[in-house]
C-alpha cells in the first residue's frame, strides 16, 4: 500500500482547472520526481497535495488517511512538509530561529531534531546566528529544507529546489535530497533539470497539459527515447 | 553653566520625554503594520482611551481608600493596559477581522481604522467631556530638583517623567526579550517577515494577531496615560501626536520595533531642538564671535513644531527610503 496515493485528481486556482484526472503513487522511502514542460501543472500538483488549491475531483490519500482538501496549516500534524520554490525562508530571522519556527507546531523537545538537521547540513551550524536573508541562494535552500525537516516529516514536498542556482550548487542540492531520503523521508519533488532529477528518482511522473503523460521508474524514463525526445531535450 | 542646564532641561530632557511617548506609540503602530499590513489610525485615540481608563481605575483605587507615595494613576495604568488590550482585540474581532477575511485591501483597513478613531473620539467626548483633567487626583505632582555644583539653576524632573523613563526602559528590554527569546515573539517576527511561509509552517496566525493587539493596545494605553500624567488629560491629546508617531514609525523603518524606538526618540529630540531658543546657549559665547545674537533664536517657532517630524521624514525617505532600520517598502 502506497504512502501517498493520488487518484483522478482534478484541481486548479478557483474556477481555472489546471490538473485533470492525474494519478500518482509513492511508496514509503521513495523519491518521486515530477517533470514536464512549463505550464504542465507540476508545481500545481504539489500545491494541491499541500491543501493550497481547490480540489474539484479525485482524492489524495496519505498514510491511509484521506487528506483531500485539508488546509496546509493542518498538514504539519500529518507530518507532511512543503518547501516552496521562492521566499522559502524567514529572511530577518536567524538560521536557528528559522529551524525553530519549523517546529512551531511541536510542543515537545526538538533539540535532537535540530542536531539531526545540523548533521545533514553541517554548514548551517556555523551560520546558525546569521539572518537567513544574508545567505546565498543555495544556503537559503538548505535552511528551507532544514525548516521543513523540523517536524520530522514522513513526506517532504520540494518545489524546484534548484531553480536559480549555479550548476555546482545544483548537484549539492540533489546530494542533500538523497541524504534526506536516506533518513527514511519520502520525497516528492518538482524539477526543471529533468535529467539530473530523474537520475536520483525511484519514480518519475511526466506531466503535460495538466495530465499524466508517462509514469515509470526514473531510469526507465531516462532510457525511453520518446520521453527523451519530447521532454528531456534529446 | 546655567545655560547648559537650561539646554539640558529644555532641549534634551523634553526631547527624550516626548520621544519616549512617540516610541511607545510607534512600537504598536509598527507591529500592527508588520503583522496586519495596515496603518492603524485609531492608535492615537486608543492612547486617549487608555488614559481615561487609567484615570477611572485610579479613582476606583482612591475610593477604596488606597493611598500611595506614587501617583494612583500609575497603579491604575496596569489594569487599564489590560483593558485596552482586550478592547483592541475586541475591535479587531468586530471591525478588522471581517474585512481581513473578506480579503480587503490595506487602504480599506486604513479607512476602517479612521472610522474607529472617529467613533472613539465621539465616545470619549460623550463620557469624558471636552475639558482638560489632571491625572493627579489625590496628591500633587512631585517635582525633583537636582542641583549641579556650578549652577544656580537646577535640573528639573517631575514624577511622571521619571516613571516614563523607567517604564520605557523596562518596556524596551521586555520587548527585546519577547521578540528574540520566546516562541510567540519569534513567530511574530516570522509572520511579519513572510506571512505565506508562516502559515505553511503551521504558525497559528490568530495567536500572533492577538499578541500584536495586546502589545499595541497595552503600550498605547501606557503612552497615553504617561503623557496625560505629564501634561493633562484632554480628549484630543493623543490625536495630535498621532502624526509624529507615524513619522517615527516610517523614519525607523516600517515593521521594525527597534526602528520605532529609535525613530520615536529621533523625532522627539529633533522637535525639541528645533523649538529650543539657541540664543540662551550661544549668548555666553558672544564675546568670542564678537556679535550680538538676537534674543530669540529658535529654528522654528513652537506653533510650527508639528512640521519637524515631517521634515525628518522627508529627509530620511530621500536618503534612506526604507527607514533607519531597513523596513518594509510601502
Amino acid at each position: 500500500m502506497s504512502l501517498l496515493s493520488i487518484d483522478g485528481l482534478t484541481a486548479g486556482y478557483g474556477q481555472m482547472t489546471i490538473l485533470r484526472d492525474v494519478d500518482m503513487a509513492l511508496d514509503e522511502g521513495e523519491i518521486g520526481v515530477i517533470v514536464g514542460p512549463n505550464g504542465a501543472g507540476k508545481s500545481t500538483m504539489l500545491k494541491a497535495i499541500f491543501g493550497m488549491l481547490t480540489v474539484t475531483g479525485g482524492s489524495i490519500t496519505f498514510d491511509g488517511t484521506d487528506i483531500t482538501g485539508i488546509r496546509s496549516e493542518k498538514l504539519a500534524g500529518h507530518r507532511i512538509a512543503y518547501v516552496p520554490q521562492e521566499n522559502n525562508v524567514f529572511a530577518s530571522l536567524t538560521v536557528e530561529e528559522n529551524l525553530e519556527m519549523g517546529a512551531y507546531t511541536r510542543r515537545d523537545d526538538v533539540s535532537h531534531v535540530l542536531d539531526h538537521v545540523y548533521e545533514i547540513f553541517p554548514d548551517m551550524k556555523d551560520k546558525r546566528r546569521q539572518p537567513a536573508g544574508e545567505l546565498s541562494g543555495g544556503q537559503r535552500q538548505m535552511v528551507a529544507f532544514g525548516r521543513a525537516l523540523m517536524i520530522e516529516p514522513k513526506l517532504i514536498l520540494l518545489d524546484e529546489p534548484t531553480a536559480g542556482l549555479s550548476p555546482m550548487f545544483m548537484s549539492v542540492i540533489f546530494d542533500r535530497v538523497i541524504a534526506i531520503n536516506r533518513t527514511g523521508v519520502t520525497v516528492a519533488m518538482v524539477e526543471q533539470n529533468a535529467k539530473q532529477a530523474l537520475a536520483i528518482a525511484h519514480k518519475g511522473f511526466v506531466l503535460a497539459g495538466g495530465q499524466n503523460s508517462y509514469t515509470d521508474t526514473g531510469q526507465n524514463l531516462l532510457d525511453n527515447p520518446e520521453v527523451a525526445r519530447s521532454f528531456l531535450g534529446g | 553653566m546655567n545655560a547648559l542646564v537650561f539646554f539640558f532641561d529644555n532641549a534634551i530632557l523634553s526631547g527624550l520625554i516626548i520621544g519616549a511617548i512617540y516610541a511607545l506609540g510607534a512600537i504598536g503602530v509598527t507591529l500592527i503594520f508588520g503583522i496586519l499590513r495596515f496603518a492603524h489610525f485609531a492608535h492615537g485615540d486608543m492612547m486617549t482611551m487608555g488614559a481615561f481608563l487609567s484615570l477611572i481605575f485610579a479613582v476606583l483605587l482612591q475610593s477604596m481608600g488606597i493611598h500611595s507615595p506614587i501617583a494612583l494613576a500609575f497603579f491604575g495604568m496596569f489594569p487599564a493596559m489590560a483593558a485596552t488590550a482586550l478592547i483592541a482585540i475586541l475591535f479587531d474581532k468586530l471591525f478588522y477581522k471581517p474585512l481581513r477575511d473578506a480579503g480587503a485591501r490595506p487602504v480599506v483597513m486604513v479607512m476602517a481604522s479612521v472610522g474607529v478613531t472617529l467613533m472613539l473620539q465621539g465616545v470619549l467626548r460623550v463620557f469624558g467631556g471636552v475639558s482638560a483633567r489632571s491625572m493627579y487626583i489625590g496628591s500633587p505632582k512631585a517635582i525633583f530638583q537636582f542641583h549641579l555644583p556650578d549652577a544656580t539653576r537646577p535640573i528639573v524632573l517631575t514624577e511622571p517623567q521619571i516613571i516614563l523613563f523607567v517604564f520605557t526602559a523596562v518596556t524596551v528590554f521586555a520587548l527585546h526579550y519577547f521578540l528574540t527569546r520566546t516562541r510567540l515573539g519569534k513567530a511574530m517576527r516570522a509572520v511579519s517577515d513572510n506571512p505565506d511561509l508562516a502559515s505553511i509552517t503551521g504558525i497559528d496566525i490568530r495567536h500572533v494577531v492577538w499578541a500584536t493587539w495586546i502589545i499595541g493596545g497595552a503600550l498605547a494605553c501606557a503612552a497615553g496615560t504617561l503623557l496625560s500624567m505629564d501634561v493633562a488629560l484632554k480628549p484630543d491629546l493623543s490625536f495630535n501626536i498621532l502624526l509624529p508617531i507615524f513619522a517615527a514609525t516610517i523614519v525607523g523603518g516600517i515593521g521594525q520595533p527597534y526602528g520605532a524606538i529609535a525613530g520615536g526618540f529621533l523625532v522627539g529630540l529633533c522637535e525639541s531642538f528645533a523649538v529650543f531658543n539657541w540664543s540662551i546657549l550661544l549668548r555666553p559665547l558672544e564675546p568670542m564671535f564678537g556679535v550680538d545674537f538676537p534674543s530669540s533664536l529658535a529654528i522654528v517657532p513652537t506653533e510650527y513644531k508639528l512640521m519637524i517630524p515631517f521634515v525628518i521624514l522627508i529627509i530620511v525617505l530621500i536618503y534612506r527610503p526604507t527607514g533607519i532600520f531597513k523596513g518594509k517598502v510601502l
